[in-house]
C-alpha cells in the first residue's frame, strides 16, 4: 500500500476555506518557521480512497469474533455512537458557564451515580483517560491519604506476579516500591505470602478479581481484611469487572479504591487503541483527595468543586467526555437486570467455549472460570514444535482475531480467549470448530501454521529488523 | 431488560447443560456467598427509543453559543466534513490496539504517518503513536529527562494553569520537585529563569504561543536551558506551529502539545490528543505506542508496533511509563485533518487565526477603557484589560449568544478561529461598546 | 555451544576477562545469547558509574522482553562497548568478541566458575 505522502500531488488541495474578511495581518518575519511542515497535498476523492483501503486493512470488532483476553472486545452498540455524536455534547467548550452546560454536568453526576452503586464506591472521577491513567489516579490517592495521616513510611505496594503490567508500572510512576509476590498456579493470591509480604510499610495492595487467569479469587474477603489489618489500603484493577458486574461489587470485596475501563466493560470503543475512560471510583475516606474539578449537585443544580486536599489533576479539564456518554447509553439499556445478566452470559459464554476446547488441549485451570480463561500449548509445542504463536496466526487465516498471547506471563505457551457476551453460541460453535481444526493441522502440516497467516495483506513482519533498525516516520528527499 | 445478548432462552439452557451446571449463578461459586448478588438499588433498562430520548434531553440543557470568542486550552476550528467520515468507519471505530500486525496494517500505517505529520510539524525525528492530552503530554515529557542526577523539573509560570496542575501531580507522584519560573509583562521571564537553573534540573517547559497567547522568545529561553545541560520542552499549539518557527529551529529536544485544533470537536474538554515527539536522541526514552517500518519475510513493507521493551507489559516495575491505552482515533482524526488541509491549509487556517485576532484586538482597544494587557505579539489569543468587571461584559454577551473571553487575573483571554467572521467580530465589539458605557 | 576456556562465569551467564590486576571486561554467554534471541538493544551504564557484584548494571532487549545483566565484580566502569547501541545483534554473532564494559579499581569478585564448571551448569540448566 501506498502511503498518504506517496499520492501526493503538488499544488492539489480541498477548498475548505473562505478568504479572509478582515484586512490580512503578516505574522512578524522573525516568528516564522523556515518552510512549511512537508503535508500531503490531496483531493478529496484521494483522501476517502486512501483510508477506505486502509480500512480494509483492519479486523475490527465488526469484522469478526475477537475473543482478545483481557480486553473485553464486546459489541459496540451503535446508540452510543449516535448520543455521543450529538451537538449538544460535541459542541460544548470545556469552559464555558456551569450554567450552560447542566446536560454535560447530569451525564458525569449520572455515570458516578451509576457505576459507584455498580463498584459499591462512595465517589468517582472521570478524569482519567484510560486505565492505567486511572492505576496512577488511584495510586496517587492511596498515597495522599497515608501522608495526610502522617504515615509515611507506607512506601510499599504489593503486586502478585500474575498482574497486568500496568500494575507494577503505575506503582514506579507513583514513588512506590514494588513487591511482588508469586501466585499459585491458579493465579491466585498465595495468603501465606501475602501475610509475609505485609507490614508497617505496606501502603496497598493491587489486585484484579477474576485473577488473569480467569478465576474468581475465593478468599478475596481474607486477601483485603489481611492488607486492611497491616493498615494498607485495597486498589481494584477493573479491567476484569465484566465477569462480575452486578453480580459482586468490588467495594463489598474490601476494595477502598478502583479503576474502571469503560472502554471494556461499558461497551465503548476502543478506536485501534483509544482514546479509552478510566473512571477512578472510591470509598469515602478516600474523597477528600480526588482529582480537582469533581461534579457535585447543588440542589437541582449541577456545579464543579475541588476537593480539600485534592492530588491535583491527573488530566486537563475533566476526562473523555464523550465516552462517558457512550457509557452512560450502555448503562442505561441495560439496566440492574441488564448488567448482571451481561456479566452472567459473559462468564457462560467463556466456560462454553472452554468446555468445547477440552478435548483438543490443555486448559490452564480446570473447573468453572470466570469471563475468559487460558490454554497452555506447552504440550503441543513440544510435541509438534507449534508455538501459540503459530496457533493464534493461523486463527487469521480463518477470519478471527486470536486471543491474547503469550499473557499471563505465569503460564507458558499462553493464549487468553475472553469472547463476551455479545457473541452467539454460533460463533462459539464456529470457532471452536476453527481452533479443534487448527490444533488437529498442528500435528499433520506443523510447517503450514509456521507459516501463516498466507490469506492477510501481509505476512508475518520483521520485528526485530524494525527494532533494531527502527524506521519510525516517512523521509522524503530534500 | 436492555440487552445485547444474542443467546436465546433455549441457547442458554443448552450451553448451560454443556457446562454441567444448572443455571447461571451456579457458575458463581467462587464468589463468597455474602457478596454475591447484592441489590444495586438501580432502575432496570430500557429500551432504546426511552435512552435515546433520555440522553437527547440532556445534551438539549446544554447551550450551543452562536459565536465562540474562548479558547484558553480547546479551540473552535473548522472540521472539515471528511474528517468525521474517515474516523467513524467501523473498522478503525472497534479494532483494539494493533497487537495482530497482518490484520492491522490499515491502523499502523495511519499511525505511522500521523507520526510522519507530527514529526513535519515539529521539525523533530521522532513521535509516539499519542498519549491522552496536551497536559499529559507534558508531564511524560517532564519524565522523560528526569534522572539519577537531574531530577528537578522548571515549568513557565506563563502556561495553562491545568498543564501546570497536571506536570505538578505527576511530579509530586514520582517525588521530583517542580519549581515555576515566574512570568514578566505576560511571557517567561528570561532573568528569573537564569537565576533558577542550576546542574540538577532535568528540563524546562514552555509553551508556544503561552497561556496569555503571547508568542514566546523560545530560541532565547532555549539557549540557557541547554548552557545549564537541562533539556529543553516545547508545548505548542499545532495551528501555530505551521507557521511558526518549529521548536527544532527553537532548539527544543521535545516537542508536544494539545491535539484539539486538529480536527477535534469541543466535546467538553475531551476525548483529545497529546502529541509528542523528540530528537533521535531521546526517542527510545518516549513513552507509550510507537509505530515503525519493517518487511514481511516477501519483502512487503510493512508496519508494526516497536520498540516495545520500553513499555510496561515488558518492563513493568522498570518501565518509565505506565501508558497502554492511548487516544489513536483521534491521531488518526489529526492526520486526516492535516491531510484535507495540506501545508497550504494549515497555513491559511494560522494566517486566518492570526489575523482575525489582530482586527478584534484593534476594535477591542479602540475602545474607551480596553487596551492590551501585554505588548508582545501574539497568535491567536490576547489579554485586554477591561473598564468594567469581566463579568458584567461576559453575561452581556451570553445574553447575546456570544461565548466572550474567558476571565483571566489580568482581564479577559480573547481567542479566534477561522470559523468568527468580520460580522461575529464587529458584533462583539459593539456589545463591549454599549455594555461598558453603561 | 562456545565456552572459552579463559575467562570465569557467573551463573547468570555473565562472562569475566580478567585483563589487569584490577581490571576486567564483562559480557554475555553464548548460552546467555541463544536463550535470549536475536537481542535488539542494549542499555548500557556511563563510564564512571560503579558496579557491584551481583547488582544489575545493564539490560538487553530482544522484541519481547527485557532481561537485567548482573555484575560478576565490583569496581568502576572505565569503558563501555558503545558500538553496541548501534549494533547489539554482535552479541549474537560473537558472544566473547562483544564486550559489554570494561570495569577498572575492582575490589570484589563474586562467586565465578570456570569454564568446566561452567559447562556442567549450563548442561544442568538444559
Amino acid at each position: 500500500m501506498k502511503l498518504i505522502f506517496e499520492k501526493s500531488v503538488p499544488g492539489r488541495a480541498c477548498t475548505l476555506l473562505p478568504d479572509c474578511d478582515v484586512p490580512m495581518a503578516a505574522i512578524p518575519e522573525t516568528f516564522v518557521r523556515k518552510a512549511p511542515p512537508h503535508l500531503p497535498e490531496l483531493s478529496e476523492t484521494d483522501i476517502s480512497r486512501h483510508y477506505t483501503e486502509l480500512a480494509k486493512c483492519v479486523h475490527g470488532v465488526n469484522d469478526g469474533f475477537y475473543p482478545l483476553g483481557s480486553c473485553t472486545m464486546k459489541y459496540n452498540p451503535a446508540l452510543n455512537e449516535e448520543m455521543a455524536g450529538l451537538a449538544g455534547f460535541t459542541g460544548v467548550h470545556p469552559l464555558q458557564p456551569e450554567h450552560t452546560v447542566q446536560g454535560s454536568l447530569e451525564v458525569l453526576a449520572k455515570a458516578e451515580e451509576i457505576l459507584c452503586k455498580v463498584t459499591g464506591m462512595d465517589t468517582m472521577t472521570f478524569q482519567p483517560a484510560a486505565g492505567a491513567h486511572g492505576e496512577l489516579t488511584g495510586l496517587l490517592l492511596i498515597k495522599a491519604y497515608h501522608r495526610a495521616r502522617g504515615d509515611a513510611q507506607r512506601t510499599k505496594i504489593i503486586v502478585p506476579d500474575s498482574a497486568h503490567g500496568t500494575n507494577p508500572a503505575s506503582a514506579s510512576m507513583t514513588g512506590f516500591t514494588v513487591v511482588n509476590i508469586p501466585s499459585g498456579a491458579d493465579g491466585c493470591v498465595d495468603l501465606e505470602k501475602l501475610r509475609a509480604a505485609v507490614g508497617p510499610d505496606t501502603a496497598g495492595l493491587m489486585l484484579t478479581n477474576p485473577n488473569t487467569l480467569g478465576l474468581f479469587d475465593k478468599n478475596i474477603l481474607e486477601i483485603t481484611r489481611i492488607v486492611h489489618e497491616a493498615g494498607g489500603l485495597n486498589y481494584y484493577d477493573g479491567a476484569n469487572l465484566n465477569a462480575v458486574m452486578g453480580v459482586a461489587r468490588p467495594g463489598d470485596m474490601g476494595f477502598d479504591v478502583v479503576h474502571l475501563n469503560l472502554h471494556k466493560t461499558f461497551s465503548t470503543p476502543h478506536g485501534g487503541g483509544g482514546p479509552g475512560s478510566g473512571a477512578v471510583g472510591a470509598k469515602s475516606l478516600l474523597a477528600p483527595f480526588l482529582p480537582n474539578r469533581h461534579v457535585k449537585c447543588q440542589g437541582d443544580f449541577y456545579a464543579f468543586e475541588d476537593a480539600p486536599q485534592t492530588i491535583g489533576s491527573v488530566k486537563a479539564f475533566y476526562g473523555n467526555f464523550l465516552v462517558v456518554v457512550r457509557a452512560l447509553c450502555y448503562m442505561l439499556v441495560l439496566g440492574e437486570d441488564g448488567m448482571r445478566d451481561a456479566s452472567q452470559m459473559a462468564v457462560l459464554n467463556a466456560n462454553y467455549l472452554k468446555k468445547l476446547l477440552e478435548p483438543h488441549c490443555e486448559v490452564a485451570n480446570e473447573g468453572i472460570c470466570m469471563h475468559e480463561f487460558v490454554l497452555t500449548l506447552e504440550k503441543l509445542k513440544k510435541e509438534t514444535g507449534v508455538s501459540a504463536m503459530d496457533v493464534a496466526k493461523s486463527m487469521l487465516d480463518y477470519g478471527m482475531h486470536p486471543p491474547t498471547m503469550y499473557f499471563p506471563l505465569i503460564v507458558h505457551e499462553a493464549l487468553m480467549l475472553e469472547p463476551t457476551e455479545t457473541e452467539s453460541k454460533e460463533t462459539l460453535d464456529w470457532a471452536a470448530g476453527v481452533i479443534a481444526e487448527i490444533l488437529e493441522k498442528a500435528h499433520t502440516e506443523p510447517e503450514a501454521l509456521h507459516n501463516a497467516p498466507v490469506t492477510t495483506p501481509v505476512g508475518r513482519p520483521d520485528e526485530v529488523a524494525a527494532a533494531r533498525n527502527p524506521k519510525l516516520r516517512a523521509v522524503f528527499d530534500a | 431488560m436492555g440487552s445485547y445478548v444474542p443467546s436465546t432462552a433455549e441457547q442458554r439452557q443448552e450451553m448451560l447443560r454443556t457446562v454441567g451446571v444448572s443455571s447461571l449463578e451456579d457458575l458463581y461459586t467462587d464468589v463468597p456467598a455474602s457478596i454475591r448478588m447484592p441489590d444495586l438499588q438501580l432502575e432496570n433498562g430500557q429500551s432504546e427509543l426511552e435512552v435515546s430520548a433520555a440522553i437527547q434531553k440532556m445534551a438539549e440543557k446544554n447551550h450551543l453559543f452562536g459565536s465562540v470568542f474562548r479558547g484558553a486550552g480547546a479551540y473552535n476550528h473548522y472540521i472539515p466534513a471528511i474528517v468525521r467520515r474517515v474516523t467513524s468507519k467501523e473498522e478503525f471505530l472497534t479494532a483494539y490496539t494493533p497487537y495482530q500486525a497482518e490484520i492491522s496494517q490499515g491502523i499502523l500505517q495511519s499511525i505511522f504517518e500521523y507520526q510522519t505529520m507530527i514529526c513535519e510539524l515539529t521539525g523533530m525525528d521522532a513521535s509516539n503513536a499519542s498519549v491522552y492530552d496536551g497536559a499529559c503530554a507534558a508531564a511524560e515529557a517532564a519524565a522523560m529527562c528526569r534522572d539519577r542526577k537531574r531530577s528537578r523539573v522548571l515549568i513557565s509560570a506563563a502556561t495553562h494553569p491545568m498543564v501546570i496542575q497536571t506536570i505538578l501531580t505527576y511530579c509530586e507522584g514520582a517525588d521530583a520537585e517542580a519549581v515555576l519560573v515566574p512570568a514578566k509583562d505576560g511571557a517567561t521571564d528570561l532573568e528569573s529563569l537564569r537565576e533558577l537553573l542550576c546542574n540538577t534540573d532535568a528540563c524546562f517547559y514552555m509553551q508556544q504561543p503561552n497561556f496569555n497567547g503571547l508568542i514566546e522568545d523560545a530560541e532565547a529561553l532555549g539557549e540557557l536551558v541547554h548552557a545549564a545541560g537541562a533539556k529543553f520542552i516545547m508545548g505548542v499549539n499545532p495551528i501555530a506551529a505551521a507557521v511558526l518557527k518549529t521548536p527544532r529551529e527553537c532548539g527544543a529536544d521535545i516537542a508536544v502539545g494539545e491535539g484539539q485544533p486538529l480536527g477535534m470537536p469541543l466535546s467538553f474538554g475531551g476525548p483529545y490528543l497529546g502529541f509528542m515527539a523528540c530528537t533521535k536522541e531521546l526517542f527510545r526514552k518516549l513513552p507509550g505506542r510507537i509505530v515503525g517500518e519493517t518487511a514481511d519475510a516477501a519483502g512487503r513493507r510493512c508496519y508494526v508496533l516497536t520498540l516495545q521493551a520500553r513499555e510496561q507489559h515488558i518492563r513493568r516495575e522498570k518501565a518509565s511509563s505506565n501508558i497502554c491505552s492511548n487516544e489513536a482515533l483521534c491521531a488518526m482524526t489529526a492526520s486526516v485533518y492535516m491531510a484535507a488541509m495540506g501545508p497550504a491549509g494549515m497555513q491559511k487556517t494560522a494566517a486566518l487565526c492570526y489575523s482575525k485576532a489582530h482586527y478584534l484586538a484593534e476594535q477591542i482597544c479602540a475602545l474607551p477603557g480596553f487596551s492590551l494587557t501585554y505588548a508582545a505579539d501574539f497568535f491567536h489569543e490576547f489579554v485586554t484589560k477591561t473598564p468594567v468587571p469581566a463579568e458584567a461584559l461576559l453575561t452581556v454577551l451570553e445574553e447575546n449568544d456570544i461565548l466572550g473571553g474567558l476571565p483571566v487575573e489580568n482581564g479577559i483571554l480573547w481567542c479566534t478561529t477561522e470559523k468568527n467572521t468580520k460580522e461575529q467580530i464587529d458584533q462583539l465589539v459593539a456589545l463591549l461598546k454599549e455594555a461598558a458605557s453603561v | 555451544m562456545n565456552i572459552p576456556e579463559n575467562l570465569l562465569y557467573l551463573d547468570s551467564h555473565e562472562w569475566v576477562e580478567k585483563t589487569g590486576e584490577k581490571t576486567a571486561r564483562i559480557g554475555l554467554t553464548d548460552f546467555a545469547q541463544d536463550q535470549l534471541g536475536d537481542l535488539v538493544f542494549v542499555n548500557l551504564p556511563e563510564e564512571g558509574d560503579s558496579v557491584a557484584v551481583g547488582e544489575s548494571f545493564a539490560d538487553v532487549e530482544s522484541v519481547k522482553a527485557v532481561s537485567d545483566i548482573y555484575s560478576p565484580v565490583t569496581g568502576t566502569v572505565a569503558a563501555i562497548n558503545a558500538d553496541l547501541l548501534d549494533a547489539p545483534e554482535a552479541i549474537n554473532q560473537d558472544p566473547y568478541g562483544a564486550w559489554l564494559i570494561e570495569v577498572t579499581d575492582i575490589t570484589e569478585y563474586g562467586e565465578l566458575m570456570d569454564a568446566v564448571a561452567y559447562q556442567a551448569f549450563c548442561e544442568e540448566q538444559n
